[in-house]
């Protein structure tokens, strides 16, 4: 019972032992004024309020997760099956690469172990963000059929519920196969580890994950106009996924230019690799922009919780 | 009686207009402005029971869905509890609840009681208040033998008890209801009217529930609105209705033989005649008693009877007005 507990941690005023019901309507006033996080933050500023707000999301976020993995659990067979064929899925898809070097020594100048940790980074950090927020391209079928509703009429943050909706623990087997080529790719490296490239890996996986998800969130909220647009989303987050997975050096300037200005999606792991790889940045970019990962990735968090907000307003529901 | 109290809901001239895109040819798209809702002013005071009735598409839903705060009014001024629901929905979502006829909120693979227990920990409901409010919910809508069952094997009258039962368990000030009854056996509508009754009663909760079933409305409100073409056509209680209306009531006599039509009676006509049998209409706002001895006089009589209007005929013919 620790989230119960947590709970009252924030209540303003816990609420008095009602020996028995009485007349509703006076308890009914006086839990108002105990229970919201609005009102347990009155007074105390917009800051505490979105701190608390943050925090019920997220609480509210591992519940609803909670409920679908013993959905998924009421179907065990099933799981099992989905689970299996998603790992083998993912290892296919690398298998592709391996069966490249089988005839080639370099790709772009790479040669398998870096192209392995590119890969390995961009599965790790977009299996990350697909495990927690890959339900969010779901949206559009629930703003079509308009089961949305049911979701804006609960006192809890929509964009926590339409994370955690439709939860498929099954997506941990790209996570599991990005971790297992970093670490194959980490161990034949030959990388000069200084304390800015060992301090940069991580950074690099958070930041990459963290974008992924606001591209995630973004396509979310463009389909609240278009719902029927997860096909467009999908081609940035699976799309760009794929596109990571390859040297920068295959591409032309153009390709790099775009997913560096427009869809920052090199600064998830190219840009942060190639300097942890120590190799020059591509289109005359300087040497030290690959520690921009974690500021790209805060600024396209931010746009994308704009335009989540905007979103939101813009839903139209549907007839019934 | 506080001002809060008096307009609890408070609506003042919304309006909520839908752009609509059609495809008219191969790239150009034609735009078309749809009123929903169309300037709409009422006040519902606090422990009011309301039915709110309509043809489809009058605007019902979008109405309520404004009031949920799901739908951003295009205009007009919206407070629920002094809240402006589109602005502030996470804070007024802890104080009402919502039933959607149509759309379920359980978790159609897990037991009845888990989706609870979500809501339990969703509004953060303290467990003595959860504690009492389930065992109220259970005990007056029969659900002590569904708790267990997964949602997915519920027929549809016992699933929406559980979902009625689900908006109740935070003690909401309002509840609104979409088309509680849709769908429903005679007997889980009786069970799901009473219940609402007894809720309303006890807890003084604020009820708005929309119905195509005139049977929920009479059983349940004092006070309907008439809504078509996005504006009310009709607030005020049931047997205005039928003023408003214009509606007849129906004097049924058998006379001891054929008869000619009856004639001469002050305020009545004979609208049918079937052997012994005669039918006389009289505005449903008159009293019958004046009629029967004016007959009884005049005529052999033997038996009668009185119809009351059938509030959907009212209700048709508004509409039909409306539109012609």
């Amino acid at each position: 019972m620790a989230e119960a507990r947590a709970d009252d941690d924030v209540r303003a005023h816990p609420p008095e032992q009602t020996p028995e019901p009485t007349p509703a309507r006076a308890t009914a006033r006086e839990r108002r004024e105990a229970w919201g996080y609005e009102e347990a933050t009155a007074g105390r500023g917009p800051r505490a309020y979105r701190g608390l707000r943050a925090y019920q999301g997220v609480r509210v976020y591992f519940l609803i997760v909670g409920m679908w993995v013993r959905s998924t659990m009421a179907y065990r067979t099933s799981f099992v099956i989905m689970t299996l064929g998603n790992l083998v899925v993912t290892a296919l898809d690398f298998a592709v690469i391996a069966l490249m070097f089988s005839h080639v020594d370099v790709l772009g100048g790479f040669g398998l172990a870096e192209v392995t940790f590119l890969y390995g980074t961009s599965s790790t950090a977009f299996g990350i963000t697909d495990l927690l927020f890959g339900s969010t391209e779901r949206i559009g079928r629930r703003v079509r059929d308009g089961t949305m509703d049911t979701l804006l009429v609960r006192p809890v943050p929509v964009l926590a519920q339409v994370a955690a909706d439709r939860f498929a623990l099954r997506r941990m087997g790209r996570i599991v196969q990005g971790v297992v080529l970093l670490g194959w790719s980490l161990a034949h490296l030959d990388v000069d580890w200084t304390w800015d490239r060992v301090l940069l890996l991580p950074v690099m996986l958070v930041s990459g994950a963290a974008i992924f998800a606001s591209l995630f969130v973004a396509g979310a909220a463009f389909q609240f106009w278009a719902s029927d647009a997860a096909e467009v989303q999908s081609s940035f987050t699976y799309g760009g996924t794929t596109l990571l997975q390859y040297p920068p050096t295959v591409f032309t300037t153009e390709v790099l230019r775009a997913v560096v200005f427009v869809i920052p999606l090199a600064f998830v792991n190219w840009l942060p690799a190639l300097h942890i790889l120590d190799r020059p940045q591509p289109i005359g970019l300087p040497g030290w922009v690959g520690f921009g990962a974690p500021l790209v990735a805060v600024a396209c968090c931010a746009l994308a919780g704009l335009a989540w907000r905007a979103g939101l307003r813009a839903y139209r529901s549907t007839g019934s | 009686m506080t001002a809060d109290d008096a307009a609890f809901i408070e609506v003042d001239g919304v309006e909520k207009v839908f752009t609509v895109r059609r495809r008219a040819g191969w790239v150009r798209r034609e735009r078309r402005e749809v009123r929903a809702v169309d300037g709409i002013s009422f006040r519902v005071p606090r422990g009011e029971m309301v039915g709110y009735i309509g043809p489809n598409g009058a605007g019902k839903s979008t109405t309520i869905k404004m009031l949920t705060g799901i739908l951003v009014p295009s205009g007009g001024r919206l407070r629920v509890a002094g809240i402006d629901p589109a602005a502030d929905r996470t804070r007024l979502a802890r104080r009402m609840g919502v039933v959607f006829g149509q759309r379920t909120t359980l978790w159609w693979d897990l037991p009845l009681r888990d989706s609870y227990a979500l809501v339990r920990r969703m509004y953060r409901i303290p467990d003595d208040r959860f504690r009492v409010n389930l065992e109220r919910c259970v005990e007056l809508l029969d659900l002590a033998e569904l708790l267990e069952v997964p949602v997915r094997q519920l027929s549809l009258g016992q699933r929406m008890r559980g979902d009625i039962a689900a908006a109740l368990l935070h003690d909401p000030e309002v509840l609104y209801l979409d088309e509680p009854t849709i769908g429903l056996d005679v007997i889980s509508k009786a069970k799901v009217r009473e219940f609402l009754r007894e809720v309303n009663a006890e807890q003084g909760t604020t009820v708005l529930l929309t119905t195509h079933d005139l049977t929920d409305i009479e059983q349940l409100c004092r006070r309907v609105m008439v809504i078509d073409h996005g504006r009310v056509m009709y607030d005020g209680g049931l047997e205005g209705l039928h003023a408003v209306g214009e509606s007849e009531r129906t004097l049924v006599v058998d006379l001891e033989r054929e008869l000619p039509p009856i004639t001469g009676i002050p305020g009545a006509r004979t609208v049918r005649v079937e052997g012994p049998r005669q039918w006389l209409a009289f505005p449903a706002t008159a009293s019958a008693a004046p009629l029967v001895s004016a007959v009884a006089a005049a005529y052999p009589l033997v038996d009668l009877s009185v119809r009351e209007p059938d509030i959907e005929d009212v209700i048709a013919k508004m509409y039909a007005e409306r539109a012609g």
